[in-house]
């Protein structure tokens, strides 16, 4: 055991990676799933473990070859990494028996197993982006996860899968471009990968050339918000998830734009932020608008969507929003409440993308029209609906008011009083389209189409309500949420110039 | 006369800049999606450029340590465009085998042509 403790940094990738590859060759959907299960559930545990480690003894330098960094590439894991890696491999964990009969109903059987392991793939790029201290190395596992979520779409039963497939290639593809162009200026002017020696040897660089600096933060602050779906860069995410498998889905809003936000919160306050006065540049103003743009006009579009996957969607856009709304507001609360929010989103996200995944398993369709009345045929998976779309409207008693009142805060903070109106108003629109479901799905008379329509079966009914009880769970114990984000908010903004 | 000088200086990174910029032009301009990631490629190509450049030191030998040398070229900048031309690669081939997928499913690869087909989505 005592041998096992130090290496676990490079577990959290190497254990994903060869499971990728155990899945690709046994060939038969069921055995990778229960190779893909032993995973995910394994993974929440190393995690914690690094969680844990992060919390009482300090961030975590693993040298990979046992070359010190900066020579050699180094993994680091912060608090703040800590919490990422626990939220994406709890959640995959969580979801994850979701997956068997999903999977089953919507893809090809001669496919399951290609897709488990484009899954695991995915997960190992996930996961590789948050324990790199590398820039470079974090571009490669951004590619390893993004041809992994380009496949998964792909596979999608509806045709237009592959269109959004291909858009979202191309367009993560010029994102990721545009992230190696920064940190190519990066190299150049420092002559160094590792993100801490970057930082400070930035410090000159930034007095000696500034514009070089500055072209390398708008390069990689477009390009991770490319990948992050920042508005107005989120194209490809409402076609990207209305026909990618409804398990796809769930995965993506939960796990991989959050990985992507942490990438742009580790440039901006461990990066750029220690190197640079960060405040003094129209970087946080600029955020701040295209929040504000994004939690307005997504959420009013979400509105008119009569597709209720395109709708969450949009919502995911909106939502992404607050939590680049708390990284512009670039102080203690406002920090607080979007990390809080990120964690938050994927718990309630996942719980809205589940259910909805349900009434695809069950009548083929997500389409509002055909969902009157559903909540009787399917009271479980509607209840758990409509707490979760609680949540996402920000309701006392749920995971989504602990973020917005942090949020809120960090506003006032700055004596924005507009901005927490602003932060009011746009939580309405939500009960807008939220409602609107919920109007539909439980006061509608039940449609012809339900008959045979019942709540789904036990493994994949557990995830749903699981999500749904995290929901309010987060909304009551904000230790494991806010309390982490409060402790990382005061280390990253501490650190800032 | 100086500005001259400086462009003959810097010429490499002033055809960097082409590649990146025609690169970029062609995938927003072209509805053909083969057309789209060549322009694809020549945008990606654009970096390997900007990062292999600078690497090379005029005089400098390659990285293998010696008594007779004193200037060596840096290495590191072909290593990590190495592995950037492998997920280059990848990227192409996927993005090819959708291109033949969607082929077969739209029974055309124009843009325009595949949103109408779509009911003007």
């Amino acid at each position: 055991m005592n041998s096992i403790w130090p290496q676990l940094p490079a577990l959290q990738i190497v254990i994903p990676l060869l499971g990728a590859v155990l899945v690709a060759f046994l060939r038969r959907g069921s055995l990778a799933f229960l190779v893909t299960l032993a995973v995910s559930w394994l993974m929440p545990f190393i995690s914690a473990a690094l969680l844990w480690q992060t919390m009482t003894t300090g961030p975590i330098s693993y040298h990979l070859g046992g070359w010190p960094p900066p020579i050699g590439i180094e993994y680091r894991i912060d608090v703040l990494g800590g919490f990422v890696l626990l939220l994406v491999s709890g959640v995959s964990a969580f979801m994850i028996p979701f997956a068997r009969q999903s999977v089953e109903r919507e893809i090809h059987p001669s496919k399951h197993a290609w897709f488990y392991c484009m899954y695991l793939l995915c997960f190992t790029g996930l996961l590789g982006i948050t324990v790199t201290g590398d820039a470079f190395n974090a571009f490669v596992f951004l590619e390893i996860s993004s041809l992994a979520t380009y496949t998964m779409i792909a596979l999608g039963h509806d045709r237009r899968a592959l269109l959004a497939a291909f858009q979202y290639l191309i367009i993560g593809t010029i994102g990721a471009t545009f992230y190696v162009i920064g940190v190519g200026f990066l190299y150049l002017i420092t002559g160094t990968l590792n993100l801490a020696d970057l930082a400070t040897r930035l410090i000159p660089a930034a007095v000696e050339n500034p514009p070089a600096v500055y072209a390398a933060l708008a390069f990689i602050t477009v390009g991770i918000s490319l990948k992050l779906a920042l508005f107005p860069l989120h194209t490809w995410l409402p076609n990207a998830y209305a026909y990618a498998p409804s398990f796809v889905t769930v995965f993506l809003s939960a796990t991989a734009t959050k990985v992507a936000i942490y990438l742009l919160v580790r440039y901006f306050f461990s990066v750029f932020g220690v190197a640079i006065d960060f405040r003094a540049l129209p970087v946080t103003e600029i955020m701040i608008a295209l929040s504000l743009a994004a939690m307005f006009i997504a959420s009013i579009v979400a509105v008119y969507e009569t597709n209720v996957k395109r709708m969450l969607a949009y919502s995911s856009v909106a939502q992404i929003g607050y939590i680049t709304l708390g990284i512009g507001l670039a102080n203690q609360a406002g920090l607080t409440g979007g990390l809080t929010h990120l964690f938050n989103h994927a718990i309630m996200k996942a719980a809205l993308f589940l259910a909805i995944g349900a009434v695809v398993y069950r009548i083929g369709s997500c389409k509002l029209d055909d969902l009157s009345g559903i909540g009787r045929k399917m009271p479980f998976t509607m209840i758990a609906f409509a707490i979760a779309g609680f949540g996402l409207i920000g309701t006392p008693g749920t995971a989504g008011f602990i973020s917005k009142w942090y949020l809120a805060l960090g506003a006032l903070d700055h004596g924005w009083w507009f901005l927490v109106a602003l932060i009011v108003v746009s939580s309405m629109i939500a009960v807008v389209y939220v409602g609107r479901v919920l109007e539909v799905v439980w006061f509608r008379p039940t449609g012809p189409n339900l008959k045979d329509a019942k709540d789904p079966p036990f493994l994949m009914m557990m995830p749903i309500i699981a999500f749904a009880v995290a929901t309010v769970y987060f909304g009551f114990d904000t230790r494991l949420t806010a309390g982490i984000s409060e402790t990382v908010a005061k280390t990253l903004i501490g650190g800032m110039r | 006369m100086k500005a001259i000088q400086t462009f003959i200086d810097h010429y490499n990174y002033f055809i960097t800049i082409f590649l990146m910029v025609a690169g970029l032009y062609v995938v927003i301009a072209r509805g053909n999606m083969v057309k789209k990631l060549i322009g694809l490629s020549i945008f990606q190509t654009s970096v390997y450029l900007l990062y292999i450049a600078p690497g090379k030191i005029i005089g400098g030998t390659a990285p293998i340590i010696d008594p007779a040398f004193k200037v060596y070229s840096n290495p590191l900048p072909h290593v990590l465009i190495l592995t950037a031309i492998v997920v280059g690669v990848a990227t192409l081939a996927l993005g090819l085998a959708l291109v033949v997928r969607i082929n077969e499913a739209y029974g055309t690869i124009e843009e325009d042509e595949i949103f109408r087909q779509d009911g003007g989505k």
